[in-house]
This record gives structure tokens, C-alpha cells and sequence, in this order.
């Protein structure tokens, strides 16, 4: 039986980048599953993970989230920004040698109706304030995704930094 | 090797299909997955499984408006609600752990949506008192049809 949840990309970095990118995602599959373990190079306790699409920017995403760091919880909405916001990763200050966790879900990533996704991170280093996130994000754009990139609200990914993308196909 | 991530079967809802019934699910799994993307016209999205339809269904969530968190519960229900749709672009999947074992069956409920402006993020955990293996999953519009959209039931193995 052909495999359903198949490795199309992977990307561990060996020195910081300020960016990663899928490029020619091919429309084969159903969904895509983007699996992240990484940290910020900066001086920071965290930072946010973000995605574009084919090269779009505009006013084309949005999100609600709901964020939990130990203390409170609350949730946020941001409307007609430039970039899909996914998560949190760990900040360059956290304890050393901890990365933060994201996990993006991108179903029908290949149709020709607006993509909804779904995103789950978490940073914890048992020293720092803690994130725990969840986001639904929507991408106004009918196109079927070819490519994906990925960056940070501000700082570059450290090394060991790492990025698999996952297809799943429904049949 | 054996796959260990499998779909079992999918299905394509619309107005005139408002529902599905996975029957026949087999036992040589571990968990399964329900995933769900669509819309619907103010239909809740609901599971009922092997066809109980008694009180046996319960859930406690975490849920954000993009304004506020909350944190409310739902006990003794006759369904299980994985959605609450509003004619947005909706993500929602459930996992079953265990769902062939003789346990009280635990599941993680994840749903998404987001309009530009409006929408919902909520993560759940439900339960069903039943100590049987799951071998239907009824999937329907609580209240009414237009449903529309793909859910696709997978099957996953831990060896």
C-alpha cells in the first residue's frame, strides 16, 4: 500500500539562518504537516514562528490564538497581516540547548478554496516564562501551495534549528 | 514495512450528504484519527459512536475568541461536539487513543477556524463512558444538515 504520511522535505540547520524554505511542494497529497524544533539566536525569552506562502504577503492571513505562559491565559486575534503566525519557538536566552516545538497542520493545501490552518507550539525550559500556544490561521488565497517559508518576528534561527515537511494522502 | 499511518476511508459531505457513518472499523489499530475541513451553515459538528446515543458523551475545553480564554465543560451529553461551525474555513480533528481497548475511551479534540475578523481556537479532551472497541463513528450536523466538506478517518499503528 502506497504510504500515507511521507517525508517531502527536511532542513536541520548547521549554522543560523535568518530564513528556511520548501519550494516546489508537489500537489500530490491531501495535506501537509510541517513538524518544527527550533530556538531564536537572540537575546530573548521567545519568539514568534511565521509562515508565507508562494511568495504571498499582503493582507492575505490572519489568526486567533489562544496562549497559556503559567500564569494567564488569554487570546489574541490579528486580522490582515503580511504573514501566517503559527506559534512560539524558544528565545535565545532560554536555557541552553532547549528548543521550542511547532507543529502546523495544512489540510488541502492543494484545493482551490482559502486555506484554514491549524498550529500547536510550545517553549518551556523550566527557568524562563513558559509559552504554551494553539492557533487557527486562515491564508485568503485560492492557489494550491507550492512553497512554503518560514521565519521568526525578529532574530534568525539558531543552529540545530529543524524543519520537516510531511505530505498525507487521504486514499 | 506496515504502514502505520492509514486512512481508513474518507468521505465528501454536502447539503443533500449531511452526515456518515465509518462502519466496519477494524481493530488492528492503535488510535484513530477523524480529520474534518469544511464549512457549514451554524451546524455544531457531532460524533456518536457504534450508535449510542445516550448521555455517555463529556468534554472539558480550552477555547480562545481572539478576545478572551475560557475554560467550560460539557457532561452527559448524547453526542460528542468536535465543531461548532459557522460558515467559516474549519480544521477539526479528533484523536481516539486506544480505541479497540476495554477502556473508557479518551479523546483529544482540536478545532480551528479563523475568518479575518472573527473566529475560534479550541483545544478538548472528551470522553465516552464505554468500554467497548469502537467499531462505527457516526459523524452528522447537530441540529440540522449543510455540513459541507471532507472528513477522512485514519487508522494509526504503534508497531
Amino acid at each position: 500500500m502506497p504510504s500515507t504520511y511521507t517525508l517531502i522535505s527536511s532542513n536541520v540547520l548547521s549554522t543560523t539562518a535568518a530564513s528556511v524554505t520548501f519550494s516546489a511542494i508537489p500537489s500530490t497529497y491531501t495535506d501537509l504537516v510541517l513538524r518544527v524544533s527550533a530556538r531564536s539566536d537572540d537575546a530573548s525569552t521567545v519568539r514568534g514562528f511565521r509562515l508565507n506562502f508562494n511568495g504571498v504577503s499582503g493582507t492575505s492571513y490572519s489568526e486567533t490564538y489562544l496562549s497559556g505562559n503559567g500564569a494567564t491565559a488569554s487570546s489574541v486575534r490579528d486580522s490582515s497581516i503580511s504573514y501566517s503566525d503559527l506559534g512560539v519557538v524558544s528565545g535565545g536566552s532560554t536555557t541552553a540547548n532547549t528548543f521550542g516545538s511547532v507543529e502546523i497542520y495544512i489540510p488541502n493545501y492543494a484545493g482551490s478554496t482559502n486555506k484554514p490552518l491549524s498550529g500547536d507550539s510550545a517553549s518551556e525550559d523550566n527557568s524562563t516564562t513558559a509559552y504554551r500556544r494553539a492557533n487557527a490561521a486562515l491564508f485568503s488565497n485560492t492557489s494550491a501551495i507550492s512553497s512554503i517559508v518560514a521565519t521568526l518576528n525578529a532574530g534568525n534561527f539558531a543552529s540545530g534549528s529543524s524543519f520537516y515537511l510531511y505530505g498525507i494522502k487521504n486514499s | 514495512m506496515p504502514s502505520t499511518y492509514e486512512p481508513i476511508a474518507t468521505t465528501t459531505l454536502s447539503g443533500s450528504t449531511s452526515e456518515v457513518t465509518f462502519t466496519s472499523i477494524p481493530a488492528t489499530f492503535t488510535d484513530l484519527r477523524l480529520v474534518f475541513v469544511g464549512t457549514s451553515a451554524s451546524q455544531a459538528l457531532a460524533i456518536q459512536f457504534n450508535g449510542d446515543t445516550s448521555t455517555n458523551y463529556s468534554r472539558t475545553i480550552i477555547s480562545g475568541d481572539g478576545t478572551s480564554a475560557s475554560s467550560p465543560r460539557n457532561t452527559s451529553l448524547d453526542r460528542l461536539i468536535i465543531a461548532s461551525l459557522n460558515s467559516t474555513p474549519l480544521l477539526t480533528s479528533l484523536d481516539i487513543f486506544s480505541y479497540a481497548g476495554s477502556t473508557n475511551k479518551t479523546g483529544l479534540i482540536n478545532e480551528s477556524r479563523d475568518q479575518n475578523g472573527s473566529g475560534l481556537v479550541l483545544r478538548a479532551v472528551g470522553l465516552w463512558r464505554s468500554t467497548s472497541a469502537i467499531t462505527s463513528l457516526r459523524l452528522y450536523g447537530y441540529s440540522g444538515s449543510n455540513i459541507t466538506g471532507t472528513a477522512t478517518l485514519y487508522g494509526i499503528k504503534n508497531a
